[in-house]
C-alpha cells in the first residue's frame, strides 16, 4: 500500500473525514471537543484564564482535591493548590514523594525564554514542538507550554533548583535534538533530580503548614465515580493491605506513563499504569496508546535476568558517531573493521542532521541495521557509538569532563571501556506521547477527574522532543492545573464530599477487594514477572519501533492468550493484609495485559506512519509517510470491557503552524 | 555463576528477625545487587517459596529507593556506589554474599529489607524548604548567583536521601543529610532569607529522631552521591549561626 502525499493545505485538514475503522473489535465514536478557547491559539490561555471561575480565600478550604502522584506534576499540583488554600490529600505509592520517576530524567529543561539573541521566542518553540510531534498534538496546549515555560524556570530556580551557572552570574542553557535554538536550562546530568526534589520540599512545606494530607506507600487501585462525577478513589496501604476510600471535590491523577508495558524500558521498576487504566475502566478515553518514544541511546538487554534497560544521555550523540559493520554478520571486533568497511548510516542518510536527527529517526534506522543482521554485540542487537574520532579530535581528557560519569556507568554496567572500545546502545522504551485524554482545562471525559505530566498527553504528539517532558510535567502542576482545577471547584462549592457509605463508595471497595482477592486465589504457578517478560517480547517484535499489521494483529493474539495463562496460572504468594511486593506486581501486569492490547488495537487502526508511530506499510523512501487527509485527530479510545473498543476522535488544526512534512536529511 | 546468599528475613516490625540461607545458580558478573535479589525472588516464588521484601526503583542511582546493607557495609562493597549499581564482578564461584536491610534505630526494619527512613523526610518538613509560593518568584536572570556557588549548591543538592550516611554512622547521625539540605539552601539568592529559621527548624527536628555526630566519617565512604564532609559541619555552623542571630530570621 502507497501511503499518501503528506503535505496538505490547512484547509484540506479543515474538512478531515475519519475513516471507519476495519479492525475487528473496533467501533467508530463522536467527535470529542477540545475546549479550547475560540480565536488565535497565541492568546488562548491569557483568554481562558480570565474566563475560569475563581473561589473566595475563605472558602477555598471547604474544598478538597485529591492529587494521586508525587512526582513533577503531583507534587507541584499539591502544593500550588495548598498554596492557594485548599485543602488536598496527595498519595504516593513511595516511602517518600521525591523517588517519583521525574527524578531520573537527566539532560534538562526547555523553556521558551528567548532571552539570546539566537531567535528563540515562543512562536519558535511552539513550531519545533509541533513538528517534533509530527503534527499529532494539539497546537493551543503547545501554546500554553511555551508561555509558562518562562515562569516555570523563575519558581523552580527560586524553590531551589541550582540551575547551571554562566561566570557572569546568568542562567545557562544548552542544545537539545529536533531544536536549533539553545534553550535548555539544567543542573549538570541531573535535572529531574533537583527539579523533583525541589518540588517534593516545597510538597512537604505545605505538609508543615497543614495545607495538605500526604499518604505515602498508598497505591490507588479504583475511582470512585457517581453522578456523573469523579468524587474519590480507593488505595491500598501497601504496608498493611488496608483497603480505604477517600473522597473529595475533584481528583488529579498524575501517575506518570506506561512504558513499562515493554518491561525492558528505560522507567522505574515501580512506574504503572493501573491509576489511568482504572480510570478508563471507569469510563475515561485514552488518546494515541501507541504513540511511544523508544530511546535511541539506551543500552542493550545483554543477559536474561536484567532487570531494564538503562538510559544513556542523548547528550552523548553530539560526540559520539553511530555506525554498524558494512557487512551483514560481520563477527569481527570494531578494531578489525577499517574504516571503508563500517556504515555510518545516519551520517550517510541525513547529511543535514547526521548523528542528531530527533529520537524517532534514530530509533528506527538502529532497529532496521539490527534486523538486517548489522547488529552488533554478542546477542546482535544493538549499534555502535563511537568516540574513537571525538577524542582524536578534542584528546581524552575533553571528552572525559564532558561524559566521565556516564562513560563510568557505561563501564559499570557492561564491563567495556568506552575510551578504547565503542559503546553499544539500542532502541528502549522510554516515554509515552499517549496518556489520557483531556481537554485545554486538562479535564479528562469524567468531570472531576483532572490529568498532569506524562499521565496525560496533548503536547508532544507523535514524538516528544527532548526536555520537553520536564517542562510539561512542571507546567501542569504549577502552572495549569492551579487555575483549571479551581474553576471547576467553584461549581461544587456548598456540596460535601460522599460520605464513606454511600453506594458509590461501597461499590468501589468491594470491586476492588474483589480483584485483590482475584490476583490472590488464582493458585497458579508462574511469577507476575514471568508474564510481564514474556509482554515486553511480544510488544517489541509487535508494536515496537515499526510496526506492520502482520505484526500487529499476531501481538493481539498472543496477547489475549497470555491474559488467560496469567488469570489460571499466576502464583501470588502471602495475603493481602500485609507488605506484599507480589501481589503489587500481579496488580499492574494485569492491567498492563489490558493495556497492551488496546495499544496494538490503536497502531493497527491508524494506517500512517506519524512520528513514533512507523507501519511499515506507509512509508516513503523509509520515512514516516503521515496521511492528513484521512488521519488529521487523535484516537482518544473508550473501553467498556465487553471486547467492544469504540474509537472517538479530536480532529486536529493548526492554524499557527503550517502542516509540513519533517525532514531531517 | 553460583552464589550463596544470607539474607535478612523478618515478618514485621515487631517479629526476630534471622538469616536465610538461599542458593544462585546462575548469577553473572554484570548483575546488580538488587537483580541478584530479583532473581532469587523469582525462584522463591516459581518454587512455592515467599520471596524476600526489598526497596528498588529507578536502578539508575538517583531514587534513593534501594538500600541494603551488603556483607555488613551500606549499599555494598564499592565506595559512594548505591546498591542498584553494586555489581557482583567482584564475587567468585560458590562466594557467600550476606545482604541485610540498613541498620539504624531511626530505621525501623518494616518487612525484611525494607525499612522505615520516614524521619528524613520530617526534617525536611520541618525546614528544607523556600518559602516562596507559586508565581510569586523573582526572575531567575534578574538575581544572579555566580558559577561557584551554583556548582558548589549543586554538589550538596546531589543528595539522593537514601539514608546510607544514617546506616553506616555508629551513632546514627543524621548530619551528612540535614547539612546537606542546609548548605544547598544557604547557598541560593532565594534560600537565605530564611537560614536562621530554617536552621533551627531542622535541627531541632533532627535531634529528635537521631544521634550526634561524632565526625567519624563513615557516612562519606558510602555516600553516592558524593556529599562532601564540610556538610556535617554545616550543620554546627548553621547551628552557632543561629544562636547568634537571636530572633531574627534570616
Amino acid at each position: 500500500m502507497s501511503a499518501h502525499p503528506t503535505t496538505v493545505t490547512p484547509e484540506t485538514t479543515a474538512g478531515t473525514t475519519v475513516p471507519v475503522p476495519t479492525v475487528p473489535g473496533v467501533e467508530g465514536g463522536r467527535a470529542l471537543n477540545p475546549n479550547v478557547p475560540d480565536g488565535p491559539p497565541q492568546s488562548a490561555w491569557e483568554r481562558r484564564r480570565l474566563a475560569y471561575r475563581l473561589v473566595n480565600p475563605a472558602n477555598r478550604r471547604k474544598l478538597k482535591v485529591i492529587v494521586v502522584g508525587t512526582g513533577l506534576a503531583g507534587s507541584g499540583a499539591a502544593a500550588a493548590l495548598g498554596e492557594l488554600g485548599y485543602q488536598v490529600e496527595a498519595f504516593t505509592y513511595h516511602d517518600a514523594p521525591r523517588r517519583a520517576h521525574s527524578v531520573a530524567a537527566q539532560g534538562g529543561i526547555n523553556a521558551a525564554r528567548g532571552r539570546k539573541v539566537d531567535n528563540d521566542s515562543i512562536d519558535r518553540f511552539v513550531v519545533d514542538t509541533v513538528k517534533g510531534g509530527d503534527f499529532r498534538g494539539r497546537e493551543a496546549d503547545a501554546y500554553r507550554l511555551g508561555e509558562e515555560s518562562v515562569r516555570v524556570i523563575d519558581h523552580m530556580n527560586a524553590i531551589g533548583a541550582p540551575f547551571a551557572r554562566e561566570y557572569g552570574g546568568m542562567l545557562a542553557t544548552r542544545s537539545f535534538g529536533g531544536v536549533q535554538v539553545s534553550r535548555t536550562y539544567y543542573t549538570r546530568g541531573q535535572t529531574g533530580q533537583q527539579l523533583q526534589v525541589a518540588g517534593a520540599q516545597a510538597l512537604l512545606r505545605q505538609v508543615d503548614a497543614g495545607t495538605v494530607t500526604l499518604r505515602t506507600r498508598h497505591e490507588m487501585l479504583d475511582l470512585i465515580v457517581t453522578d456523573g462525577q469523579v468524587q474519590g478513589v480507593v488505595m491500598r496501604n501497601l504496608l498493611t493491605g488496608q483497603i480505604t476510600a477517600h473522597t473529595a471535590h475533584a481528583v488529579v491523577l498524575a501517575t506518570g506513563g506506561y512504558g513499562n508495558v515493554f518491561y525492558f524500558s528505560t522507567l522505574a521498576k515501580n512506574s504503572n499504569a493501573s491509576a489511568a487504566w482504572r480510570a478508563v475502566q471507569r469510563g475515561a478515553l485514552m488518546a494515541s496508546p501507541s504513540f511511544i518514544q523508544f530511546h535511541p541511546t539506551a543500552l542493550p538487554v545483554s543477559s536474561r535476568w536484567q532487570s531494564k534497560t538503562i538510559l544513556m544521555s542523548e547528550s552523548l550523540r553530539n560526540d559520539g558517531r553511530i555506525w554498524v559493520p558494512a557487512k551483514a554478520g560481520d563477527e569481527r571486533t570494531p578494531d578489525q573493521i577499517p574504516e571503508d568497511e563500517r556504515d555510518y548510516y545516519l551520517e550517510r542518510r541525513y547529511p543535514t542532521f547526521g548523528n542528531l536527527t530527533p529520537r524517532d529517526v534514530a530509533s528506527r534506522n538502529a532497529t532496521e541495521q539490527i534486523e538486517a543482521g548489522h547488529g552488533v554485540g554478542p546477542l546482535r542487537n544493538s549499534v555502535y557509538l563511537d568516540f574513537r574520532d571525538a577524542i582524536a579530535r578534542v584528546g581524552k581528557q575533553a571528552i572525559a569532563e564532558r561524559y566521565g560519569n556516564l562513560f563510568e556507568m557505561y563501564t559499570h554496567a557492561t564491563g567495556e571501556d568506552p575510551y578504547t572500545t565503542p559503546m553499544r546502545i539500542a532502541p528502549g522504551a522510554h516515554f509515552t506521547m499517549g496518556g489520557l485524554w483531556s481537554d485545554y482545562d486538562q479535564m479528562t471525559s469524567l468531570p472531576g477527574l483532572f490529568v498532569g505530566g506524562e499521565a496525560g498527553w496533548g503536547y508532544h504528539g507523535a514524538n516528544r522532543l527532548g526536555a520537553n517532558s520536564l517542562l510539561s510535567a512542571a507546567v501542569d502542576g504549577w502552572f495549569t492545573l492551579p487555575y483549571s482545577v479551581p474553576s471547576y471547584l467553584a461549581g461544587r462549592l456548598g456540596s460535601t464530599p460522599l460520605e464513606a457509605d454511600a453506594p458509590a463508595v461501597q461499590e468501589a471497595l468491594a470491586r476492588t477487594r474483589a480483584r485483590v482477592d482475584r490476583l490472590l486465589g488464582v493458585g497458579g504457578t508462574r511469577s507476575a514477572t514471568s508474564f510481564h517478560r514474556e509482554l515486553g517480547d511480544i510488544l517489541y517484535a509487535g508494536c515496537g519501533v515499526h510496526r506492520t499489521a502482520a505484526s500487529l494483529t499476531t501481538a493481539i493474539d498472543k496477547i489475549r492468550a497470555l491474559r488467560a495463562a496469567f488469570w489460571t496460572d499466576l502464583r501470588v504468594p502471602g495475603t493481602g493484609r500485609r507488605l506484599n511486593q507480589e501481589l503489587e506486581r500481579a496488580g499492574r501486569v494485569a492491567d498492563y495485559l489490558e493495556l497492551a492490547e488496546l495499544m496494538c488495537l490503536d497502531a493497527l487502526d491508524r494506517e500512517e506512519s506519524c512520528g513514533a508511530h512507523f507501519r511499515g506499510e506507509h512509508q516513503i523512501d523509509g520515512e514516516a509517510a503521515r496521511d492528513d487527509e484521512r488521519w488529521s485527530f487523535v484516537s482518544a479510545w473508550e473501553v467498556p470491557g465487553d471486547g467492544r473498543f469504540v474509537r472517538h476522535h479530536e480532529p486536529l488544526t493548526f492554524d499557527a503552524v503550517p502542516l509540513q512534512t519533517r525532514s531531517y536529511r | 555463576m553460583r552464589l550463596v546468599l544470607e539474607v535478612w528475613r523478618q515478618e514485621d516490625p515487631a517479629a526476630e528477625g534471622r538469616y536465610e540461607t538461599y542458593e544462585v545458580a546462575d548469577a553473572t558478573p554484570e548483575m546488580s545487587v538488587v537483580e541478584l535479589l530479583d532473581r532469587l525472588n523469582e525462584q522463591l516464588v516459581e518454587s512455592g517459596g515467599d520471596p524476600v521484601a526489598f526497596e528498588s526503583d529507578c536502578r539508575e542511582g538517583v531514587c534513593g529507593s534501594c538500600g541494603v546493607t551488603v556483607d555488613e557495609r551500606p549499599h555494598g562493597a564499592q565506595a559512594n556506589t548505591p546498591s542498584c549499581h553494586q555489581r557482583l564482578a567482584r564475587y567468585t564461584d560458590g562466594q557467600r554474599v550476606r545482604i541485610a536491610p540498613l541498620r539504624s534505630a531511626v530505621f525501623p526494619v518494616i518487612r525484611d529489607l525494607v525499612v522505615d527512613r520516614s524521619s528524613l523526610d520530617r526534617v525536611i518538613a520541618a525546614g528544607g524548604h523556600v518559602a516562596i509560593d507559586a508565581g510569586t518568584a523573582p526572575a531567575a536572570d534578574l538575581v544572579a548567583l555566580d558559577h561557584a556557588a551554583a556548582e558548589l549548591a549543586l554538589d550538596f543538592a546531589a543528595c539522593i536521601g537514601c539514608g546510607a550516611c544514617v546506616a553506616a554512622c555508629p551513632n546514627g547521625a543524621g548530619h551528612l543529610f540535614v547539612g546537606a539540605k542546609l548548605s544547598h539552601l544557604a547557598l541560593l539568592p532565594t534560600g537565605k532569607h530564611e537560614r536562621t529559621r530554617r536552621a533551627r527548624a531542622m535541627v531541632a527536628e533532627m535531634e529528635t529522631d537521631f544521634g550526634p555526630c561524632s565526625s567519624f566519617g563513615a557516612c562519606v565512604e558510602v555516600c553516592p552521591a558524593g556529599i562532601p564532609l564540610t556538610a556535617i559541619a554545616a550543620v554546627n555552623k548553621e547551628r552557632l549561626r543561629a544562636v547568634w542571630r537571636g530572633g531574627r530570621s534570616t
